[in-house]
């Protein structure tokens, strides 16, 4: 197959705006007559399907929550970048671009890339026109922080709610269209299928989750905004219900499925405290600009941290990155977390912990100040774990946060089946092997507001429509398959709950193919992940019925493809012979223990084509050319 | 510890429902009210019994999808704390819990604990925005907004749409709901020029969703899980009241309720 990333060409800083000019353009009167489906009403989605309603398209829109409005996304807590350079402090669209290749050790598109950082600026005057209450100075001009390590103040912020008032101004903007009757919104309703017929995506199979009806749904084009897969390892800090089900659907239908085994880990989460465990809490990352990161020096230290002495104390992230220290990117630091741990320096009752420890900057500060920057913060730790962080430090463990990977798109961010479109975390797209923090909020907002209105404009002016229906043989295939599936998981009736199956799957790749992988581990994984997929399919017990509300089933649905995924993330991870941002092998490291990249060898996407039940999927390779950034070695010495 | 879980159970709308009790043994005190319901369904699923429907996504106290009554209490006994949040801590060996649905006529109930709240889509659906279209933007930092109108505006806007203070209140008002948004957006500089529309709008399609009048009792904002205060009631019918004489003629328009969701279950 012959990936064409539809690049363009010449200086990047003009490449959109060529881009733009060369687009096809739909006549006003006819955009009427084209029918889109956005699945998904996150950041991604509703900015899209509010925008395309704006435009004056008939979206109709998917999602499988109650409402929009509770799309994950809106659990976002720290901010969202954009190089808009308030602050003085020399930031630049050149400068985010730049951060944000570098940040993604060299493993996504420069192009791609560049384009964000452009568009980050009209998102900020976009949300805050729609009243997103960003932060703002006495005098009433917006204020910034720097995040995650970055040397300039660029993240704007909304309290600790920033994915919150986001999303619902894209809420908003699309309550507004389902108003003006562009948008319909269909919620509790679940994809469960694509329908591709001559080629080109032309609907979707839906599940509704209140009366288990099983329904088609055509348009002109497709666009997923489905979130990201971080819950194949169970216990993450996604919400519950995020799942991969379109995606991996979408695939199976022959949407390649790009770098799988990108996945972030967040080095500052509320550890586990018992079997019983359903999802990790994060605690935002602008905690570690004045916690101090440590552990006992001694193994097995067992003793109160009041009752450690400094000496005995190891603040090994100020220790091993002098320069950096706290503030090192999240995948360094959640190494370092893994491997003192492992070492049998963890702290907490099961020994996977560390301190974050804020009696410094208490002394330094005041607790009057510390409470203003991070009041609520302490307020949910403590809720959570019942100490008082003011006194105690606060333990915390990484946990899965952000997954790169998704489906392949280009830079119309079209998958490989013409008229499917993925927005936000479901594309792979702009992060490479590493997300910065507050930049998954700016590419899903990017996605949706300022790139796909048009990119699928340029592809319904360039394509006739013939009419379709649920007649098509392909769409009562898709619809007979959707109902197997259903009727086989409900009739196994086996002894094990999804949810059983579903934290072993977790344990086996949080193992395997999480924070540091080896190629024996994960030829190992998958053989394990097979074994336990064929379990699952004869031993699972899914109660109830198909034909009402069912949550059992709904998961099992989602366990199923989590399976297919789980292995193929350990084919892509087991293949990529080199270290790169989240992708850790231990194999391929520096003397100093970093991750050592084979840009030779390696300086590629991985884009998988399935293969079908039985056989292996098929890797396609797409290359990657730097030539504004030049790759070198990350090093926060 | 032990509890015993009294929980509302109900097949579907048009079943009547009623309470079953369950023991649960093994409660930890660091686990969640719904991670505690978690190991209940898990124990009922191996039985091969129905496990309990509830809502429930981000598990953070930030999506709204989850909440029901805990002893007549929205959202539990703690303040400020959604059930997704409530740890188990903060109850005794051997108590008994009564759990049920928010009960109010614009909430129905689709199963057991899981209600139908698009009522409140389609109030916001009949003005709780800006409209402003994508792309129409002037620079963020065009229209200075002083810190503490910000502030004000992040307290009202901080409402996660749960529904606790319908089904707190006795009348069954979406009040505190429809006012936090108004309150939110009339505030800003942004918002002014649709002030009055947006008031007579949402105002009239939260009568027409059938929530119940506000009578000034307060039980919604004390079980609140963001706090919002009862400020935003006033402001909703300062800006009504306000609007309702300078725009007469609208007045009629507004009663007619949003349409374009899918009725869902009802089709
Ligand atoms: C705790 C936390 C904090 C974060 N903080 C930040 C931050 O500070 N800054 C930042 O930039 N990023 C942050 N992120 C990352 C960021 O929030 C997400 O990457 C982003 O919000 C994803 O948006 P999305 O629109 O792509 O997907 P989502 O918000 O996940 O939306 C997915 C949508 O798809 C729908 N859907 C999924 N599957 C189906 C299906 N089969 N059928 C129908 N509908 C379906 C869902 O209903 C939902 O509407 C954070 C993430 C987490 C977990
Ligand atoms: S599950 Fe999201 S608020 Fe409780």
């Amino acid at each position: 197959m012959n990936l064409d990333s539809k690049l363009p060409s010449g200086p990047i800083e003009q490449a959109w705006d060529r881009t733009r000019f060369e687009l096809k353009l739909v006549n006003p009167a006819n955009k009427r007559k084209h029918s889109i489906i956005v699945v998904g009403s996150g950041l991604a989605g509703a900015s899209a399907a509010a925008t395309l309603g704006e435009l004056g398209y008939r979206v109709e829109c998917f999602c499988f929550q109650d409402s929009p409005r509770r799309a994950h996304s809106i659990a976002a807590q720290g901010g969202i970048n954009a190089a808009k350079n308030y602050q003085n402090d020399g930031d630049s669209v050149y400068r985010l671009f730049y951060d944000t290749v570098k940040g993604g050790d060299f493993r996504a598109r420069e192009a791609n890339v560049y384009r964000l950082a452009q568009i980050s600026v009209n998102i900020i005057d976009q949300c805050v026109a729609q009243g997103v209450p960003f932060a703002r100075e006495y005098g009433g001009a917006l204020t910034n922080r720097s995040f995650g390590g970055a040397q300039v103040s660029r993240t704007f912020y909304a309290r600790g709610q920033t994915g919150q008032q986001l999303l619902l101004g894209a809420y908003q903007a699309l309550e507004r269209q389902v108003c003006a009757g562009t948008v319909t919104m269909r919620p509790r309703c679940e994809m469960l299928d694509l329908i591709v017929i001559d080629g080109r995506a032309r609907g979707i199979v839906v599940r509704n989750l209140v009366t288990g009806a099983v329904t088609t749904h055509f348009a002109d084009a497709v666009i997923l905004g489905t979130g990201g897969y971080g819950n194949v390892y169970y216990l993450s800090t996604n919400a519950k219900g995020s799942n991969a089900t379109a995606i991996w659907r979408a695939h199976k239908r022959g949407a390649l499925f790009a770098n799988p085994c990108y996945t972030q880990i967040h080095p500052t989460c509320i550890p586990v405290s018992g079997d019983y465990q359903s999802k990790l809490t994060l605690m935002s990352e602008s905690l570690r600009n004045d916690g101090r990161i440590w552990v006992p020096l001694a193994k097995g230290d067992k003793r109160s941290p009041d009752l450690i002495p400094e000496a005995e104390r190891d603040y090994y992230l100020e220790r091993r990155y002098p320069s950096f220290g706290n503030l090192v990117p999240r995948d360094v630091a959640s190494r370092n977390a893994k491997s003192v741990c492992d070492e049998g320096r963890g702290v907490g009752d099961s020994g996977l912990g560390v301190y974050l420890d804020f009696s410094n900057a208490i002394q330094r500060l005041g607790e009057g100040t510390i409470r203003e920057r991070y009041g609520n913060l302490f307020d949910m730790y403590q809720r959570i774990t019942d100490e008082n962080p003011y006194k105690v430090p606060m333990r915390i463990y990484p946990a899965i946060h952000y997954t790169m990977g998704g489906l392949w798109v280009d830079y119309h961010l079209q998958s490989t089946i013409p008229g499917l479109f993925v927005v936000g975390e479901a594309n792979f797209s702009d992060h490479g092997a590493n997300r910065l923090g507050a930049s998954a909020l700016m590419q899903g907002l990017s996605d949706g507001y300022f790139i796909a209105p048009y990119t699928v404009g340029h592809y319904l002016a360039s394509n006739k429509f013939d009419q379709v229906s649920g007649e098509n043989p392909q769409a009562r295939s898709a619809v007979e398959e959707v109902k197997q599936t259903t009727a086989k998981l409900l009739s196994i009736r086996g002894k094990r709950t999804v949810d059983s199956f579903h934290r072993e799957l977790g344990k086996l790749v949080w193992e395997y193919c999480g924070m540091s992988r080896t190629a024996e581990g994960l030829e190992l994984a998958a053989e394990r992940i097979r074994a336990l997929r064929e379990e699952f399919w004869s031993d699972v017990t899914v109660p109830g019925s198909g034909d009402d509300l069912n949550q059992s089933l709904e998961k099992a649905g989602r366990v199923a493809d989590f399976f297919e995924l789980a292995e193929l993330m350990c084919l892509d991870a087991r293949q990529r012979n080199e270290s790169c941002g989240g992708h850790f092998r231990e194999e391929f490291q520096t003397p100093e223990g970093e991750a050592q990249r084979d840009d030779e060898r390696f300086s590629y996407v991985a884009a998988w084509a399935y293969g079908g039940p039985g056989h292996s999927p098929e890797l396609h390779r797409e290359p990657l050319e730097f030539h504004y950034v030049h790759p070198s070695q990350r090093s926060y010495k | 510890m032990r509890l015993t879980l009294k929980i509302w159970r109900q097949k579907g709308a048009a079943d009547k429902g009623g309470f079953v009790r369950y023991p649960v043994d093994r409660v930890d005190g660091e686990m969640s009210m719904l991670e505690c319901l978690d190991v209940l369904n898990e124990s009922l699923i191996e039985k091969g019994e129905e496990p309990i429907a509830f809502e429930h996504d981000c598990r953070e106290g930030i999506c709204g999808s989850c909440g029901f009554m805990i002893g007549g209490v929205a959202h539990g006994p703690m303040p400020a704390t959604t059930v997704c949040q409530l740890t188990m801590r903060h109850f005794k060996d051997g108590q008994e819990l009564v759990i049920e649905p928010w009960r109010a006529a614009a909430f129905p109930v689709i199963k057991d604990l899981i209600v139908d709240r698009r009522a409140f889509d389609r109030i916001i659906a009949s003005g709780g925005y800006i409209s402003v279209s994508t792309g129409n933007a002037p620079d963020g930092n065009a229209h200075p907004v002083g810190k503490e109108m910000a502030d004000r505006a992040m307290d009202a806007a901080a409402c996660i749409g749960c529904g606790a203070c319908v089904a707190a209140c006795p009348n069954a008002s979406a009040a505190l709901f429809t006012g936090a948004k108004i309150a939110h957006l009339n505030l800003l500089p942004q918002g002014k020029p649709e002030k009055d529309r947006r008031a007579l709008r949402m105002v009239g399609q939260m009568n027409a969703e059938g929530f119940g009048n506000c009578t000034n009792i307060g039980e919604c904002t004390a079980v609140c899980p963001k706090e919002i205060p009862l400020e935003v009631i006033a402001i909703m019918n300062r800006d009504y009241l306000r609007a309702s004489v300078v725009r007469r003629e609208e007045l009629v328009a507004a009663i007619a309720p949003v349409s374009g969701w899918d009725v869902g279950g009802k089709s």
